[in-house]
């Protein structure tokens, strides 16, 4: 039974984050109405963010949580306005292959650096150890990922959903034109929104640092698994995203317990009976 | 016949200071021409009406004016300030308000939400009791999503949120397309409200019998340029000209 609850466990923690990922597409989706092939880099990106902030500047995993994502969120926006921002208004297939073509490139370049093997990050003084809940031993720092990323989930989802701001965003994915002619600076809007679905990313990044060590292909092995869970969920649904991330870790994690062969393939499965019967995913709208 | 000394001299306004004086308009969607050098004045406090066939142009001056088409020339001038090269954004933080033809009601949006999206841009915006008190529906709909409302009720919801910008300046693209005779005649009790107010308003209408409820002036807008201009005294005179331009 314990064994059951650690895979439980560890389908929670995938599951944060596959929701911390596939919510930062789907921001990016729903606003700039771009498939980020470049979160996996952008993930990865952040892990090594906290990686050179420890290493090089001494500045310690909490203070990485902030800054990490702060750094590559401003990478993100750079990207936007000098490349993303021309393929307003053109097919997916665009932005697609050039956010590839991006994630190629940042790959190759701290591949060159620094090879494909991982880079240790510790878990921080305060996190390590464990606690028996007689059922199960939970590490602290574990548990700590998934309370933290399903905070931070809600937090965006709060964001979104019941705040004025959130109200522009989702009006300016209907009908931008419109929402800037009513006085909003749509386009910084549209920058700073994909530097805060980069920035999520890079922010799972660095929670996933201390567990999976620091890897030029980290993000490279999750992100087809994210967009799985992405198409599942429904491009451009946030809430959508935050609940099929989690839910297809679980469910992960209780295949690899009761049928370990099928644990690599379940959710791809799930993604093409979902694709048969709801093309649009579980709560998505239509890309 | 169309008067062509109409485009290069703007018929004479009738009241208040100039408020916007466009000039020479020009505008294109892609390849296609559509404005072909737009002449006329609105002063303060006025309602103009913008009359004209459908594909005339009417719409496409509004958005010009709103900066919503990419490609435009000519001049626009607002309280004597040149916008013609201002992003809509700007345009709209100078005082301007559109409401556009297909309404733009946002479907993720409650009406709530809807009613308070548009940023206050400067003072003097009607408070949220007196647009209540304008359209008393929409108090009893604010937690309904947008789109589910009624064409009259959003029609309303679309003209309530640019008064609580604190816009003077409300251009009205055909507000009362598709709606019942009753709703019509509730917006034309809300414009000539909204006149009393102080607001100056650029109208656009296809039913010149609504305009002249509410309208001080009129333009008619024939392949892209203004072809003849009056006042609502002169409605009568030029009632069979009018009939011409229009095809009705």
């Amino acid at each position: 039974m314990q064994a059951l609850y650690a895979q439980l466990l560890v389908g929670l923690i995938n599951g944060s984050f596959y929701a911390l990922l596939s919510l930062g597409l789907a921001v990016i989706f729903g606003m700039l109405n771009i498939i980020n092939f470049a979160h996996g880099a952008l993930y990865m990106m952040g892990a090594f963010a906290a990686y050179f902030l420890l290493n090089l500047g001494g500045i310690n995993y909490w203070w990485a949580l902030l800054l990490a994502p702060i750094i590559v969120g401003i990478f993100g926006m750079i990207l936007e306005r000098t490349m993303l921002k021309f393929l307003t208004g053109l097919d997916h297939l665009y932005g697609l292959l050039l956010t590839f073509g991006i994630a190629l490139i940042v790959q190759g370049v701290f591949q060159n650096y620094f090879g494909s093997s991982g880079l240790p990050y510790a878990i921080p003084d305060q996190l390590r150890g464990g606690m028996n809940l007689g059922f199960m031993f939970l590490p602290i720092y574990r548990g700590w990922v998934v309370v933290f990323s399903l905070v931070v989930c809600l937090g965006t989802w709060y964001l979104i959903e019941k705040t004025q701001l959130g109200a522009y965003l989702r009006a300016a994915t209907e009908n931008p034109t419109l929402v800037r002619a009513f006085g909003i600076n749509v386009p910084r809007m549209i920058t700073l929104t994909y530097g805060l679905g980069v920035g999520l990313a890079a922010l799972a990044g660095v929670l996933s640092a201390p567990i999976n060590q620091v890897r030029p292909l980290m993000g490279a092995d999750l992100i087809i698994v994210v967009f799985a869970v992405v198409v599942i969920g429904g491009m451009g649904s946030i809430m959508g995203s935050i609940i099929t991330g989690f839910a297809l870790g679980v469910i992960e994690g209780l295949t690899k317990y009761f049928y370990p062969e099928a644990s690599n393939t379940v959710v791809f499965v799930l993604m093409v009976l979902v694709l048969l019967v709801k093309p649009t995913g579980l709560t998505g709208r239509a890309a | 016949m169309p008067d062509t000394a109409i485009a290069e001299a703007p018929a004479k306004a009738a009241t208040g200071g100039n408020i916007l004086q466009v000039r020479n308009l020009e505008a294109w969607y892609g390849e296609s021409h559509i404005l072909h050098g737009i002449n006329f004045d609105v002063n303060a406090g006025e309602v103009v009406t913008l009359l004209g066939r459908n594909g005339a142009g009417k719409t496409t001056t509004l958005k010009s004016i709103m900066g919503i088409i990419g490609k435009r020339a000519g001049s626009v001038k607002f309280n004597n300030q040149e916008i013609i090269r201002a992003t809509s954004d700007k345009i709209a933080r100078m005082g301007i308000a559109f409401c556009p033809e297909e309404r733009g009601i946002f479907s993720s949006l409650d009406v709530r939400e809807n009613l308070m999206l548009p940023p206050v841009v400067r003072e003097g915006g009607l408070p949220l009791d007196q647009i209540f008190d304008l359209f008393p529906n929409l108090k009893e709909r604010l937690g309904s999503q947008g789109t589910k409302l009624s064409g009259g009720e959003q029609q309303m919801l679309a003209i309530a949120r640019i008064l609580r910008t604190g816009a003077s300046f409300l251009m009205l693209d055909e507000p009362t397309e598709g709606l019942a005779p009753v709703i019509i005649q509730q917006i034309g009790h809300t414009i000539a409200r909204l006149k009393k107010e102080g607001f100056t308003i650029l109208l656009v209408e296809q039913n010149f019998r609504f305009a002249s409820t509410v309208a001080d002036r009129y333009y008619v807008v024939e392949h892209g340029k203004i072809i003849d201009g009056f006042s609502n005294a002169e409605l009568a005179a030029n009632m069979d000209k009018l009939h011409t331009y229009l095809g009705v």
